[in-house]
């Protein structure tokens, strides 16, 4: 089978910052792989050993400076990339759901896969939307927060495991072809080899524009408009013990002391 | 077209407290919009769902009498209809695993913008506006969008609608696709057992991803120990294979109200949260001021856990 991995590289923030309008200046900002994309990817280089996986094949939305992102994932195992990037999308500050699926639905019916996985959302904007929005949008089926998929694939399905609250897993049987949106946990993921590295740069990494998918570049004007950001109102009483760590255990011994945690 | 469409959650026979949590959104959009308040029941036993749900607030509850259990696609080809039907300004459903599995598929199907996870709506005749949070919490958006739209909203952010309503109580007749639906559950799980029960404990010492490697957790057993306190644990531990899946405290895992919970380098991630709010008193040890368990915690102590927690095995030695 064929598998399509979204992959996003997502903002991380630093611990002090300072919000200009609706950004975030770019010295608070690194970037980092979505911390979800990291098991999605295990998952399918782990169908690729198995050989069930004949190719699999990562997309990302993304401008150049993601390809070090990318190359990550092809060092885990992928075969080749794709990276989708438009002039278009450099005048906007959201690309909301909508955006992305459209792009998506593109490359999926470019690509044909049987198995489509991405994380369950993103840490930076955290929608977990778009992989349900695609399944619908090409009409493939398919299943959110996966923390287990069986590794036969019996019958043209995909029998998985859904993470649900409070500690309780569904079990439920998936037509092939389905978008499966993974849940961190699933797996541990590895670190790629210095093997693996060396050979990612050699991999295929395509680019394309909203023109070569076919797509207009109205694809890029989101309905959904970012409006305003902001550091969220303090509400807490907390009370802050200062002082060294010495002086702030000792606070912290004697509230124990008092609650009669410990005598 | 000023209606609010509000889909309900429920899962093996229970109504799920969102549910009523959807009433106080989706009451306070319509009264911005000058519309009615709908409410879906799809699946499961219906009728008894209804009359829970008509509340103070409700206008109509159409009930949608097929399988027990959520199923995607019936609750996307239900949905999809009744927009058809009842034309919303906009659709609302819960931010829970079930409700992120099908909203999306509605919002492609209607070709509706879609915004989740949302903390606070406001609308006025033409425009909604969503605050959600993104970067773990420590920043807040604002979002708008003009015409109808689908949105989900965060589980315990909204009171419980309350109150006797007076709703119309209706079987809408809903036609459904059975060779489009592609996905059928075959079962119910509980995880997590083991033993230790979390949600027994007194006092926890919950440990989060600062902890930063494996072997670092002894530091924490030697605090568990001079406690004499339970361990704990966020996520991230957890899927790193620490530390068994009976000691995850959150939405995921367990709900926990010890009297005294101890978070060490946790953040304090909206999910975690869910599941120890509910402490008496809560200690937070985190370098980060902008991390939400910071303004959750009663006390805090805002240094490297690796000089506060050795300090604090040393009090009680």
């Amino acid at each position: 089978m064929k598998i399509l991995l979204a992959v996003t590289e997502v903002a991380t923030v630093d611990d002090a910052f300072e919000i200009e309008g609706t950004e975030i200046p770019d010295q608070y900002l690194g970037t980092d792989l979505n911390e979800w994309d990291e098991y999605a990817i295990e998952e399918a280089v782990q169908l690729q050993e198995a050989d069930i996986a004949a190719e699999v094949v990562t997309v990302t939305i993304g401008p150049e400076t993601c390809e070090q992102t990318i190359r990550q994932a092809l060092a885990t195992g992928a075969d080749r990339a794709i990276r989708i990037w438009d002039e278009a999308f450099e005048a906007v500050d959201l690309l909301d759901v909508s955006t992305k699926t459209a792009i998506l639905r593109a490359v999926v019916a470019e690509e044909e896969p049987d198995l489509v996985l991405s994380g369950v959302q993103s840490d930076d904007d955290s929608w977990g939307a778009t992989g349900v929005a695609l399944a619908a949008a090409v009409d493939y089926e398919w299943a959110a927060v996966v923390n287990h998929l069986a590794h036969d694939f019996e019958d043209g399905t995909a029998s998985v495991r859904r993470e649900l609250e409070g500690g309780v897993e569904e079990l439920t049987t998936v037509d092939l072809p389905a978008v499966l949106t993974i849940q961190t946990g699933i797996n541990e993921p590895r670190y790629a080899s210095l093997r693996g590295i060396r050979q990612a740069k050699r991999k295929p990494l395509e680019v394309y524009g909203l023109a070569d998918l076919g797509l207009e570049e109205s694809v890029a004007e989101s309905r959904v408009r970012l409006t305003a950001m902001s550091e969220p109102e303090r509400e807490s009483d907390t009370t802050v013990w200062e002082g060294t760590p010495e002086e702030a255990a000792g606070e912290l011994a004697d509230l124990l002391r008092k609650r009669e945690v410990v005598q | 077209m000023s209606d609010i469409l509000a889909v309900v959650d429920h899962r093996r026979g229970e109504l799920r407290d969102v549910s009523y949590e959807l009433i106080s959104a989706g009451r306070g959009l319509a009264d911005a919009t000058g519309g009615d308040l709908h409410l879906a029941v799809i699946s499961g036993t219906v009728e008894r769902f209804a009359e829970k749900l008509d509340r103070e607030g409700v206008d109509a509850i159409y009930t949608v009498d097929y399988g027990e259990e959520f199923n995607h696609g019936v609750y996307t080809q239900v949905t999809t209809q009744l927009y058809d039907k009842l034309a919303p300004q906009y659709v609302l459903t819960a931010n829970s695993v079930n409700g992120i599995e099908y909203a999306p598929a509605v919002a492609t199907e209607l070709d509706l913008p879609i915004v989740t996870d949302a903390i606070d709506l406001e609308a006025d005749d033409k425009t909604l506006t969503v605050t959600r949070e993104i970067y773990g919490g420590k920043v807040e958006t604002t979002v708008e969008l003009e015409g109808p739209a689908i949105c989900t909203i965060r589980t315990a952010e909204w009171p419980g609608g309350e109150g006797t309503g007076t709703a119309d109580i209706e079987a809408f007749e809903a036609t459904i696709d059975e060779d489009a639906l592609g996905s059928s559950v075959r079962g119910f799980e509980e995880v997590g057992g083991g033993d230790v029960d979390i949600a027994d404990a007194d006092v926890l010492v919950s440990v989060g991803r600062g902890i930063d490697d494996e072997e670092n957790l002894e530091l924490i057993e030697d605090l568990a120990d001079a406690l004499g306190a339970t361990i704990s644990a966020s996520r991230p531990v957890v899927d790193s294979g620490w530390l068994p899946k009976n000691r995850q405290v959150g939405q995921s895992g367990t709900v926990v109200t010890p009297d005294v919970y101890i978070a060490v380098g946790i953040s304090g991630a909206v999910q975690h949260v869910a599941g120890m709010k509910g402490s008496d008193t809560i200690v937070a040890i985190n370098t980060d001021p902008n991390a939400p368990i910071m303004d959750i915690a009663d006390y805090a102590i805002q240094d490297d856990l690796f000089a506060v927690v050795p300090a604090l095995i040393e009090e009680f030695q």
